[in-house]
């Protein structure tokens, strides 16, 4: 693991900046998005994006944490998703039924 | 030249190189696309596929034991609810009325040699007109 720490961890910055970048380039969506539909999709974009940002940097300071941290991103990103695409449809997310 | 790299590393920085290009690839969907459904095919899927290279790269560096085992799980998870979510997505931009592309329609039970004939696909085939009726009233 020691000979390849520098490899990795280099790799891992690059893969960060990158991925960084892609979110600034959603944001342009988020921002911009004709439709509400399209904010959701670029927000959803940004949240995946987040997911690998958290791999990154779990590949990049070698704590096994933080892919721990991305699955509940992954989960959080999931939900809302879900959520904000009910509340979209119906103006209400928890119906009652009487 | 000191010494070369260990292969698990060079795999590790592929699997990185891999993932980052396919979320360069769905990020500039997003961006050039023209319709709302186009941009959600076109981040779903590559969005997906390069997170889950990005998962792999850390399931080779963690090992099977440790962390390891999470980005499995995550890579599963991933599979299992991106499609998920951006169904739900697309359902309410089509129930809201955000308009198709060029001559592209809602599937009638005239398109769909398996509506009238089963029993099963039948409860579908309804659900599936039932949305139709809602694009066109």
């Amino acid at each position: 693991m020691a000979g390849e720490s520098a490899l990795v961890t280099t790799a891992a910055d690059a893969g960060l900046v990158v991925v960084a970048g892609l979110c600034l380039l959603c944001g342009y969506r988020v921002i911009r998005g004709p439709t509400i539909p399209d904010r959701v999709v670029a927000l959803d974009a940004i949240a995946t994006n987040v997911i690998a940002i958290a791999v990154l940097f779990a590949l990049k300071t070698g704590r096994g944490l933080f892919v721990t941290v991305s699955l509940v991103l992954a989960i959080i990103g999931f939900l809302s998703t879900v959520v904000v695409a009910k509340f979209v449809t119906e103006g209400d997310i928890i119906v009652r039924r009487e | 030249m000191t010494s070369l790299p260990p292969p698990g590393a060079l795999l590790i920085v592929a699997l990185i190189a891999v993932g980052c290009f396919f979320l360069s690839v769905g990020t500039l969907g997003l961006l050039r696309l023209p319709n709302v459904y186009n941009r959600m095919h076109a981040t779903s899927k590559p969005t997906t596929l390069g997170t889950a290279s990005i998962f792999l790269a850390s399931f080779v560096a963690f090992g099977p034991g440790g962390a390891g085992l999470p980005s499995l799980v995550g890579i599963l998870f991933l599979f299992l609810t991106v499609p998920t979510g951006a169904h739900m997505i697309s359902r309410a931009a089509q129930r809201i009325g955000v308009p198709f592309m060029g001559g592209v329609t809602w599937p009638t039970r005239e398109d769909d040699p398996d509506a009238g004939t089963g029993g099963d696909p039948d409860g579908e085939g309804g659900r599936a007109t039932g949305g139709k009726n809602d694009d066109s009233g």
